[in-house]
């Protein structure tokens, strides 16, 4: 177990050092320069140069991420180049709407995925079984900017029930709050639902055949019963992993459902840095991005031992 | 059950724990880096404290709603510091709003006081004395004086780093006379100097209110800002100690939408009340139809250029610029581009100035003309590097560009740049490009045709004495001159000036008094009329 987590951890360590080298080059290489941006059509050279000279775009590349990285470990971001503000915080504010939106999202999948994958596992072979197989295959095949354009045609446009967009805290006004989440956060859910909702089909079915479950009938258990106390735990195991994998597919996809409802996340964040060519903003953003998609695969690891005691013991 | 429930927890553990983070952050503000926590934490002899209960009951203010106005626009600003940001949407929120400068440009054009009660000049255009305001004071409790008007012009000089602060360096001198009285004594006549006071670099800041400009905006203005929440809004409440007359709303809530389309959705929504302007024009088809909502179109300064490098050699020749400004239908230009809105020019000059001159028949569109000039030029079969910024309007514009130019066998290559950063550094900064389509919004940018260091690199020197001449000159000196060169330009085909852009907004029953004309740089919210 200690060996293995000391590998994990080196491998992970790797894995970030590997991801900042590759994000800062990618980044140095984009054309357009960040003091040129700021300064806009009637920018004369000198003050080009000047501002370059204060973003520190004008020392050398591996000086410049040297210096990148060495702020990392003690947790400074650097300043943004565009509003001088320090980048730490600012990721945080925009990861913790993101968060709010993927969580939401994840619920909405679950409460979809759960009861429509178990169904049509049961009811496999049989015309309810193959109609709900059906309808998750149409969900995986749109877009979720897709969902999020049709949701706000016909709830917003046309039935005027929701807003199209935008975001308010929840401190500031729950009500408000939830009606602003409600749109973006079925926009992602319902695709996501659709993904899972295969998972949990095809683990069920798995599970059904199992002998354990024979067993329980056997015991006297109702197939509902056996399915719920024995079967459900059990299938459990391979969708958790998939839902940690799936948090980060979701928080990707947050980027792009953030741009269509205007919700100020990190995706948000992540496209306007580009776009002003705010480096050291997209490197931090890129890289916590990275580091919970890790740390999310972390998470499962763990979580997969605690559901499952016989992994724990093969460790 | 109970087992199935709690695995199912276990598996939402990541949603719980974010959720528990949030609840975290939200107890504490001072963990948020949301620049409105600096604003409340202001001395109590902060005026802006007074408003501080109303901002409470305004929290709940979102979108259409009884008290407060809410409009869309589409350029976020990326900080409130519009000295060393030279984007457009920060004067657009905070200039004459917030920050209020000496004078302003009102709808029809014309120099109009705003804390400068009164001006007068001196016989050779050198000497300007200002007359203040009286009783006028910072959002920080400053008085505004005289003082304060040297501070800002020097200030301008030494600390702002965009390209605009050029203009205040023709200022010799700013002698504070009398507190209520500011002489500014500039270097050589110039008849553009006191127009440039109209933009950002003319507004007046308090000495003690420069520590934190790109979060915290401390003016004389009649709004306040009170959340800048970047990504989203800013927030702005009316000035309860403001000198002059009080704004209809109070509450003026500015939202910005990166998707054009997600702009025109929330209008259709009704989640905002004004769209400021339009940035999807092929989505107009649905305001038209609505009842809820009226069209307003006015004129911009933004005109549609297709600009010409003069640094290549293709563009030597007079006659193939020519050419390609007949070989060019802009009526279907503007039809595509944007959606049959915006006015046919023929020069640099938007019909809101003074010396404007219908020059749109100087090359009108005729394919045959443009193929004979092209012949007797010896450019038949001409290649051109046509880099174009990657804006919906652009774009349009430059497809039917290029289909037109192909009719008379000119192979223009379209090639897509980001806009900004990619098209500012490679077309605008290095000059490499034979051809290009931007919209300059700019007032007064015919001057960058008397400079020969702009990326179209036309140099004229008839052209920069007729300016030069102009700046230097009397009113009706500067008017003719720039007459003259909108002129010349025009029939030396420096450029084509495809159209001008219009000013697209979208208003709902609630609002009126829309300012339809964009002049200056400022959206101008106190001439806003509840209907």
């Amino acid at each position: 177990m200690l060996v293995q987590l000391t590998k994990r951890t080196l491998v992970l360590l790797v894995s970030l050092g590997l991801a900042s080298a590759m994000v800062f080059w990618f980044l140095s290489v984009l054309p357009g320069d960040p003091a040129q941006v700021a300064l806009g059509t009637g920018a004369t050279p000198e003050a080009v140069a000047e501002m370059q000279e204060r973003f520190g775009t004008d020392r050398p590349l591996t000086v410049q991420y040297l210096d990148w990285i060495g702020g990392l470990f003690v947790g400074d971001f650097g300043v943004s180049y565009v509003t001088g503000a320090t980048i730490g915080p600012l990721i945080i504010d925009r990861l913790m709407v993101s968060l709010w939106l993927v969580g939401a999202g994840m619920l909405v999948a679950l409460v979809i995925a759960v009861p429509l994958g178990t169904l049509s596992a049961v009811h496999h072979r049989r015309p309810l079984g193959t109609v709900l197989a059906g309808v998750s295959q149409v969900g995986i095949a749109i877009p979720n900017f897709l969902a999020g354009i049709l949701l706000i045609g016909l709830v917003a446009v046309s039935w005027r029930l929701l807003p199209a967009g935008g975001w308010v805290p929840p401190a500031q006004d729950p009500i408000e709050f939830l009606r602003r989440l409600l749109l973006p956060a079925l926009a992602l859910g319902i695709i996501e639902g659709a993904v899972l909702a295969r998972y949990v089909r095809s683990t069920v079915l798995n599970v059904l055949r199992e002998d354990f479950l024979r067993t329980a009938r056997a015991k006297g258990l109702t197939p509902a019963r056996a399915l719920v106390r024995h079967g459900l735990r059990n299938a459990a195991v391979p969708v958790v992993t998939i839902l940690g994998l799936q948090l980060a597919v979701l928080l990707v996809g947050a980027v792009v459902v953030e741009r269509v409802f205007v919700i100020p996340g990190l995706g948000s964040l992540l496209l306007d840095g580009v776009a002003n060519r705010d480096l050291l903003l997209v490197q931090g953003v890129v890289m916590v991005l990275v580091l919970a998609v890790l740390v999310l695969n972390y998470l499962v690891d763990v979580l997969y031992t605690a559901l499952d005691p016989r992994l724990r013991a093969a460790a | 059950m109970a087992r199935f429930t709690r695995t199912i927890l276990g598996g939402l553990v990541f949603a719980l724990v974010l959720a528990a983070c949030d609840a975290g952050d939200t107890v504490d503000p001072d963990d948020t880096a949301d620049p409105a926590d600096d604003v409340d934490e202001e001395p109590d002899d902060d005026p802006a404290d007074d408003t501080d209960d109303v901002d409470e009951d305004e929290a709940d203010d979102n979108g259409a709603d009884v008290a407060g106005l809410s409009i869309g626009f589409a350029a976020e600003p990326a900080s409130l510091d519009f000295s060393t940001d030279d984007g457009a949407a920060i004067p657009e929120a905070l200039l004459v709003n917030v920050y209020e400068p000496l004078v302003k440009i009102d709808q029809d054009g014309e120099i109009v006081p705003v804390l400068a009660e009164s001006y007068e000049v001196s016989d050779d255009n050198t000497v300007y004395d200002f007359f203040l305001e009286e009783g006028v004071t910072f959002s920080n409790g400053d008085p505004f004086d005289a003082e304060a008007v040297a501070f800002s012009i020097e200030r301008v000089q030494e600390d702002w780093t965009i390209g605009l602060a050029s203009q205040m360096d023709i200022v010799e001198d700013v002698e504070v006379v009398d507190d209520l009285h500011a002489r500014v004594t500039l270097a050589e006549p110039s008849n553009n100097w006191l127009f440039s006071m109209t933009t950002r670099i003319g507004a007046m800041f308090s000495p003690d209110g420069v520590d934190g400009l790109d979060e915290e905006a401390i003016g004389t203005g009649p709004y306040l800002v009170d959340d800048f929440a970047r990504g989203d809004r800013i927030d702005l409440v009316s000035n309860e100690d403001y000198w002059g007359e009080a704004p209809e709303f109070d509450d003026v809530s500015l939202r910005y939408f990166a998707d054009p389309n997600a702009l025109n959705n929330a209008m259709l929504a009704d989640d905002i009340d004004l769209i400021g302007t339009v940035q999807a024009p092929e989505g107009l088809s649905q305001f038209e139809d609505d009842d809820r909502f009226e069209i307003i179109e006015g004129t911009s300064e933004g005109q549609v250029v297709l600009s010409f490098n003069h640094d290549r050699e293709v563009f030597e020749d007079q006659r193939v610029r020519q050419a390609i400004r007949q070989a060019i239908d802009r009526e279907s230009v503007i039809e595509t581009s944007w959606g049959g809105y915006g006015e046919l020019i023929g020069s640099m000059v938007p019909p809101t100035d003074p010396w404007y001159e219908d020059l749109t028949d100087v090359h009108p569109y005729d394919p045959q003309a443009a193929e004979a000039l092209l012949e007797e030029a010896g450019a038949a079969d001409l290649e051109l590097d046509f880099r174009v910024p990657n804006l919906p309007y652009a774009v349009n514009a430059a497809q039917t560009v290029q289909s037109q130019l192909a009719a008379v066998g000119i192979d223009a290559e379209i090639d897509l740049l980001e806009f900004p950063a990619v098209w500012l550094d490679e077309v605008f900064t290095e000059g490499d490009y034979d051809m290009s389509v931007i919209n300059h919004v700019e007032p007064r940018d015919i001057a960058q045709y008397g400079n020969p260091d702009f990326y179209w690199a036309y140099d004229n020197p008839e052209v920069q004495d007729l300016l030069a001449e102009a700046d230097r000159g009397d009113e009706e000196t500067f008017e003719e001159n720039y007459r003259e060169v909108a002129r010349i330009i025009s029939e030396d085909a420096a450029s084509d000036w495809l159209f001008l852009a219009p000013n697209l907004m979208v208003a709902n029953e609630r609002v009126g008094g829309v300012p339809e004309n964009n002049v200056g740089e400022m959206f101008d919210l106190t001439v806003l009329e509840r209907t």
